[in-house]
């Protein structure tokens, strides 16, 4: 264990191994569905983009399903790193404040509302659903402003349940009170789909994801010390109101970028964190990336399992999601014991 | 004086007052005590000593500057804090926890380097706990994690130790150890502390000087061997005791013998 000291070859390593697994899944999965391409001509050069076949059904049909699903997975899996860390809870996630329950609020109205039209671009459920999340994270971080010393992330941790009650029963009621189709187009949506059909809602959600990053970048040593504690963290030099802000905006703001583009889709937030931390530990500077590499590849490959498995029919990756990062935590988690 | 307080008040939102008109000196290399009941606000004092608290009157001198003027970090250089108990939510090591002590000496993105590794080694060392560097905290005794967590305060090169009932969850074994563990800081290091507890025998081998408080005022304060009386004893805690030198301790031993109305 001598090796765990040295903070920067081990931050290589981690980069090094997530990374390529990154590339490679972005690399392979669209090489994968019912028309069988070969990576060798999407890039031969020789052929003009018009006549390639293969480079229209990769650049075109398969790579924004990946970029999206990279996205989100990413999205969720950094949102949970930093809900975790904030609130000293593992079974925090992104949808613990209510951000998720928000968003899918917002997504709802829009889709019972039939409101189809696009606005620059983006449909409006991404939109709506965007501004549900948003919404959400101003009652939650008005909750922060009001906080008592000592307490605050118990306030936090059951003010968002509180929230997240509420926005869903709001849910549930425009549910109940709308017609099947509209029920069905929900639950839809609800369980996820990375099916964008174009590049336009991934460079939508590249705004407020980006905003996310630039917030993630200065979190992971206060992360740390924020897990001893606030006041230990205080003791050590941590601007502990100042970060803890500054993170629940990040996180809420990635929370919203990723289901806004992909639906809350299950679990990523909740296990792709623990996963990473089975494998390099506790420090936040290798947990941070290695959740973003690893929940893009995890997201990635769930939803070629959910276009491919029952083809030509697909079936939600929320799904897939949970019943592949259920057995594969529970095994981490008993190994060797 | 190192640190000096001034006439410090202080309340929660909307509470009663919990410390009124509180003066302390704490000199150079020396253990000042604070003691007292339940409630009688040893807690918060360390925390308005520490900065955490900013007290409604009176202040808070560290070299004779103010500590609501310094940030947060130039004050973690300054002062290191070790709680009654620490909770660690994520499996760190032991060392991960002590070289955490470095962040207020690193930039927000430098990573430590072998000069850090080797002063939280130097720390793990001093308190008894190299071995342990690879254990998992969560998975320590309560002493082992006191020892730590000390450590971590060590890594901090400070040169103010504010410890906050150190010893309350610990058995008399690993009292008796970080009592010693302290003692040897104090005299080898010349690290200034302030320490406050519900031992009386363990303040009394510990500190050079014992600030007594009641219902947030100071009811006494001076050298131990004079402020640690029967009759002060009597004053704070409603209780009847013996207290002698005892000679193979070397120092004041008290026996609380009856609560008295």
């Amino acid at each position: 264990m001598h090796g765990r000291t040295d903070v920067r070859r081990r931050l290589v390593a981690t980069l090094a191994g997530f990374g390529a697994l990154a590339v490679l899944v972005c690399l392979l999965a669209p090489l994968v569905g019912s028309t069988s391409i070969h990576l060798s001509r999407v890039f031969d050069r020789s052929i003009p983009f018009a006549d390639n076949i293969d480079a229209q059904v990769f650049f075109i049909a398969r790579l924004p399903r990946v970029f999206a699903a990279a996205i989100v997975g990413a999205g969720l899996a950094l949102s949970g790193v930093v809900f975790q860390a904030l609130l000293r809870n593992p079974l925090a996630a992104p949808d613990t404040l209510g951000v998720s329950a928000g968003a899918t609020l917002g997504a709802m109205l829009a889709l019972t509302a039939h409101a189809d039209f696009t606005l620059l671009g983006i449909s409006v459920v991404p939109l709506t659903s965007f501004a549900g999340a948003v919404g959400a994270l101003v009652i939650v971080f008005a909750l922060s402003l009001a906080r008592r010393r000592g307490t605050s992330s118990t306030v936090l941790l059951l003010g968002g349940i509180a929230i997240a009650a509420l926005l869903n029963a709001a849910g549930r009621f425009i549910q109940y009170l709308s017609d099947v189709t509209d029920t069905f187009r929900t639950v839809q949506w609800l369980m996820g789909s990375l099916d964008v059909g174009s590049y336009a809602p991934i460079l939508a959600s590249l705004v407020p994801f980006g905003l996310a990053c630039i917030g993630f970048v200065t979190l992971p040593r206060v992360l740390d010390l924020i897990s001893l504690g606030e006041e230990a963290a205080e003791a050590r030099g941590v601007d502990v109101v100042r970060t803890e802000r500054l993170a629940l905006v990040s996180a809420s703001l990635s929370t919203g970028a990723a289901v806004s583009l992909g639906g809350p889709v299950l679990f990523v937030g909740l296990i792709v964190p623990h996963i990473v931390r089975l494998i390099v530990g506790a420090d936040h500077r290798l947990v941070l990336p290695a959740s973003a590499l690893f929940g893009a590849s995890f997201l990635i490959v769930c939803d070629l399992i959910a276009r491919t498995i029952v083809a030509p029919v697909e079936m939600p990756v929320g799904i897939i999601t949970a019943i592949i990062g259920g057995p594969f935590f529970l095994w981490l988690l008993f190994r060797g014991k | 004086m190192l640190l000096d307080a001034v006439d410090l008040s202080f309340a929660y939102h909307r509470g009663a007052r919990v410390l009124d008109g509180v003066s302390l000196s704490v000199p150079r290399r020396s253990v000042v005590g604070l003691i007292g009941p339940n409630g009688s606000g040893k807690t918060t004092l360390v925390r308005v000593l520490n900065g955490t608290l900013t007290p409604s009157r009176g202040r808070v001198l560290l070299d004779n500057t103010p500590v609501t003027a310094m940030s947060r970090r130039d004050l973690a250089r300054r002062i290191a804090v070790v709680p009654q108990e620490t909770h660690v939510t994520f499996d760190f090591t032991a060392l991960e926890i002590v070289l955490m002590g470095r962040y207020p000496h690193l930039g927000a993105f430098a990573l430590e380097g072998p000069d850090d590794a080797s002063i939280a080694r130097k720390a793990l060392a001093a308190t008894g706990t190299a071995a342990l560097e690879a254990r998992q905290f969560a998975t320590l005794s309560g002493g082992e994690k006191q020892r730590v967590v000390i450590a971590s305060a060590l890594a901090q090169s400070s040169d103010i130790l504010l410890l906050d009932e150190p010893t309350t969850a610990l058995d008399i074994g690993f009292q008796f150890e970080i009592a010693s563990l302290l003692s040897a800081l104090n005299r080898e290091r010349g690290t200034t502390m302030v320490v406050s507890t519900h031992d009386l025998n363990f303040a009394a081998m510990l500190c050079t000087e014992l600030v007594l408080l009641k219902a947030g005022r100071v009811l006494a304060a001076g050298a131990t061997k004079d402020v640690l009386t029967a009759a002060n004893i009597r004053r704070l805690y409603d209780v009847d005791a013996d207290v002698t030198f005892h000679p193979r301790a070397g120092h004041l031993t008290v026996v609380p013998l009856a609560r008295t109305d």
